[in-house]
Order: C-alpha cells, then structure tokens, then sequence
C-alpha cells in the first residue's frame, strides 16, 4: 500500500479509536493534557510503523498498547516522580501482564470512558465555544485544522482555546466521571447544548462556504447517536437526536437552484431525506417511550416531526404544533417560542388568536427590533383583512431586516395591501 | 459523506442457505457497533435472486425476466448506508466486519451522491472559496 493511502487509512482509523483511546488514557492517568499526547505520541508510533509494516489487524489494541507503553515511559522517566505516580506506573504494568488481550479491555469499558469524555469536556466551567472546540476534537476526532476551518477561525485561535479548556478542567478538579443525581441533568443539558451549537453551525452555512461547515452537522448527528447509544435512558438525548435528523432531512430542500432559501411550506417534500426522516421519527418514538417526549429538545423534534408526517404543506397538523409550542412554552419560555405558536394558532385557523400573542410579546426588548416578530404580525393583520395596518406593519419589518431579499419580500407584501 | 455497503452474493446466500449462529451472533455485535459508532442509517439482508425479477428497457419496450440470476459474483446479498467521514473510515469499518459468508466473498464500498457534491468546476470554485476563507480569518483577527 503506498504511503498516503496508509496515511488516509491511520486518519481513518484516528477518527474511529481517538474518543475510545483518550477516554481510556485519561481513566488511566487523569490528565486529558497528558491523555492526549500520549494518544498524539501512539499515532506518531503509527505513522512511523504502519506504512512499512502494514495496518495491524486490530488498529485501535495496537495504539492502545503503544499508549500505554508511552504512559510508562513517561512515568519512569519523572525525576521527581511522586508516589502517586509511582503507583500509576505500576497498576499500568501489572494490567499489562495480567491482561494482555487489549481487545477485550477496550470493549469492557470504553463506552464510559467515551461517555466520561463527553461530560468532561463540555464541562459548565468552560465557555461554549471551548466546550464546542475541545468536543470536537476529543470525542468528534476532528484535527484542530479541520476545526478553524468548519468555524472560519485561524488555526491557531482553535489550538489556543483547546490548550486553555484543557487547562481550565484541570485546574477545576472536574472528576472524570459521569455526573450521578441532582447534577446529572444540568451537566447532561450542557452536553445537548454543545451537540445542538455544533448542528446549528453546520445548518447555517450557506452556498459556497468551506464543506467542512455542513459537514458539521453530520458530526453533530454522530455525536448525538454516539450519546444516545451511551445513555439510552436519557428521553432528552433522543430527543436532540430526532430534532437534528428531522430538521437535516430538509437541507437539500431548503435551497433553490440559484442559492435563495425557500420556506417550510414551499419545499418540494419529495426532496427531504426520508431515510433522516425515519430515522428521527424513531428517535422520537423512543423519547416519547421514555418520558413521553415532554422535555425541550422532544418538544422540539415533536414539532418538526408534524412538518416530516405531513405529505403536503396543506396536511400539516397545525393545531398539533400549536399544542407542542404551548408545553414548549412551559418548560422553556421565550418570546421566540410565543411568536411559533401565535403563527402555529393562526395557521391552525385562528388568526385573532394569533395576533393577541404576537401583541402581548410586543413589548419584550428582543421583539421590538426582530424582523421575524414585525412581519409575522404584518401577516396577520393582513388575513384579518385590516389592510391599512398590515401595510404599515410590513414596511416596518422591510425597515428591521438585514436581509435584501427578504425586505423585497416585505415590501412587496406592503404593495398587495394596497389593492386588496 | 454517505456509502453504500454492498454484501456480495455467494453460492450459498444465492441457495438460501441461512448464516450459522455463530456468524450471526457476531453480525449482531457488529451491527451494534456501527450503531453505537453513529455511522449506521440503514441495513437490511436480502432473499436470494430466485425470488427477484428483473425488468429490461429498451426503447419503449419493458421486458420482465424472473431471478434466479446466473452471475453470482455480480448479485448482492445485503446492504448498508452509513455515514462517514470519507471512504478510507468506510473501509476501516468494512475490514473490522466478520466474513458474512461461509466461504470467501466481498463487500463493496460506494459512495451515495450528496445534494453538494462537487461538479466540474470543483477547482475554480475551490479555489474561490480559500480566497473567502483567507479574506475571513483576516477580518477575523481585526476583530
């Protein structure tokens, strides 16, 4: 095999094995700095060896085992090596000769130890964008380039962020493990965060923008179901995971030929993904089982299951969305979320009702200068046929928006009130 | 990036000879391990050729010819559509699959077209789009 292809296949093999390999070496060392370069140090190993030697039969026992031979090493070689140290030198070596068969060793406790990981790094004492970067790059198996690429940051910005997130886990003292009891659920929200920022960055990629971007929200798909395999019995998990398969089932259909966005109701449904369709309507079935789909994310995925379940736009359960935006209201209030269901009530056939909402969100500081919020209630007003209004009301949104073409839009919406 | 994964038929998948237990307990495992993985979007085996049909078009004409079909090696006798990172990852977890069949026999990789895969003008376009992303990360650091 010629040299690059071994390099393909070591990067191949890095992204299947690092998350596993540096979950194991930090149960092992408690360092994720350390962890991580002795992992670095195995690949080295690898792509030294494996383009002479060839790629072992179990690649991941392989760098495991030059990890572990690494840690060793670097114990040993400690001069002012604590007893502490000492100690973890030792256990290193005796698992060594009681359990030479890494293969098993690695599949025993893996799961966790990739689990542990996840928590760790999007840890509550770290910014967002540290969690997202350290995230990607521990558990995704992303390489620091490949991260500044997909966010439009120079590399070195990526590097400096993973470095201090590293060191600001340390110096925390966050334990490697999965958070137990009362914790448990604000630490695994911190987590759906960090997956669902990932998504989003991925989905708000346009035209033209570098691949790795929408690329990014196949990696936060991974991530999701790599969570969702390791703690099926979080509702919320296939929850996110429903959300971000139903809401990607729509991306080819989201954007015409010439690169303008076309809204919910006017995509070509025969272009949606309905393989990501059953996928997350699956994943939703087992939220619903699980807690009957009732926390944000569900709710979430509920909704844009209404909008994969209907064959035409014309089908679409509004009243059903309605209701999901009510209890999405209740345990995560927002005026955004008002806004939904005011137009989710008006779709379903009761204007007024709509407009009541949008009005009494009106004096919230974010809706006063959100276009979405000018033109809904525009929209409104005008299937209520008070056209002198709705024309006011769509000039105002023109007015808001940073987008030409959707002011256009607006504007020529303002027209049409005229002769109406 | 997504693939198709494509099990080969063999003499016996085509004589509908079922795995052992022994294959499909590691089936099994494997299965489990491209889904926990996250990789895994579809997967399904298929009933031998003797039970499909074929329809041939020519011009107008559609003619319907019942299985089974002679060339073994050009059949197939399962699938899956994972979705991967690039093909190299696709073949490292094709390598870590058990045999599927009781003698030798082949699984195919191939690559499920993308509403962005790139056409013809990949490099003109490429090359526009490195411009944009030097022009951003200058603004970047002004910022």
């Amino acid at each position: 095999m010629p040299a690059t292809e071994t390099h393909a296949a070591i990067d191949a093999v890095w992204r299947i094995e690092s998350a596993k390999l540096i979950g194991a070496l930090v149960r092992i060392v408690r360092d994720i700095s350390l962890a991580e370069e002795l992992a670095q140090d195995a690949l080295v190993a690898a792509l030294q060896q494996w383009p002479s030697e060839g790629i072992p039969r179990n690649p991941g026992a392989w760098l495991m085992q030059a990890a572990k031979h690494r840690a060793i090493d670097h114990f040993r070689h400690r001069q002012r090596a604590e007893r502490k140290h000492e100690q973890v030198a030792y256990e290193l070596e005796t698992e060594q000769e009681r359990a030479p068969d890494f293969d098993t060793a690695l599949d025993d406790d893996v799961g966790d130890d990739v689990l542990r990981l996840m928590f760790t790094a999007c840890h509550p004492v770290l910014s967002a964008d540290a969690r997202v970067a350290l995230t990607l790059r521990l558990i995704g198996g992303l390489t620091t380039e490949e991260i500044a690429r997909a966010y439009l940051v120079p590399e070195p910005t990526i590097a400096q962020r993973i470095v201090r997130a590293k060191k600001a886990i340390a110096r925390a003292r966050v334990p490697f493990e999965v958070p137990r009891g009362a914790d448990r659920a604000a630490r695994l929200a911190s987590v759906l965060e960090v997956i669902y920022l990932v998504f989003n960055e991925g989905y708000s990629a346009t035209a033209g923008d570098d691949w790795m971007r929408p690329q990014l929200c196949e990696d936060a798909m991974r991530l999701g179901r790599v969570l969702a395999g390791l703690a099926p019995g979080e509702a919320e998990v296939h929850g996110l995971v429903a959300l971000m398969e139903l809401q990607a089932s729509r991306i080819r259909a989201r954007i015409s030929r010439t690169g303008e966005p076309i809204l919910l109701l006017d995509q070509d449904r025969s272009r949606w993904d309905h393989l990501l369709i059953q996928h997350g309507l699956a994943a939703l079935t087992r939220a619903e089982q699980l807690d009957g789909a009732s926390g944000p994310y569900a709710l979430q995925g509920a909704i844009a299951a209404c909008h994969a379940r209907a064959r035409t736009a014309a089908e679409t359960d509004w009243a059903r969305i309605a209701r999901l935006y009510a209890e999405l209201s209740r345990v995560m209030p927002s005026p955004v979320v008002e806004l939904n269901r005011a137009v989710a009530i008006a779709m379903a056939g009761d204007p007024a009702a709509g407009l009541g909402i949008v009005d009494a969100i009106a004096d919230h500081p974010t809706m006063r200068e959100y276009p979405h919020w000018a033109s809904a209630r525009a929209d409104l007003l005008a299937r209520l046929g008070r056209s002198d209004e709705a024309r006011a009301a769509f000039e105002r949104a023109a007015g808001l928006t940073k987008n030409a073409r959707d002011r256009e839009v607006l504007l020529a919406r303002a027209r049409e009130q005229e002769h109406s | 990036m997504r693939f198709m994964v494509i099990v080969k038929a063999t003499k016996d998948s085509e004589a509908g000879v079922m795995p052992s237990e022994q294959l499909l307990t590691a089936m099994t495992k494997y299965n489990e391990d491209l889904a926990k993985a996250g990789i895994m979007l579809a997967g399904e085996g298929l009933h031998p050729s003797s039970k499909g049909a074929r329809v041939r078009f020519s011009g107008p004409k559609r003619d319907v010819i019942d299985g089974p079909f002679a060339e073994t090696k050009e059949l197939i006798a399962g699938y899956w559509i994972w979705q991967v990172r690039s093909r190299e990852e696709a073949i490292e977890w094709v390598k870590r699959c058990p045999n599927p069949m009781p003698g030798d026999s082949e699984i195919e990789i191939r690559q499920i077209f993308d509403a962005d895969d790139f056409g013809a003008e990949f490099t003109p376009e490429l090359r526009e789009r490195e411009a944009r992303l030097v022009q951003q990360m200058e603004a970047n650091k002004k910022k």
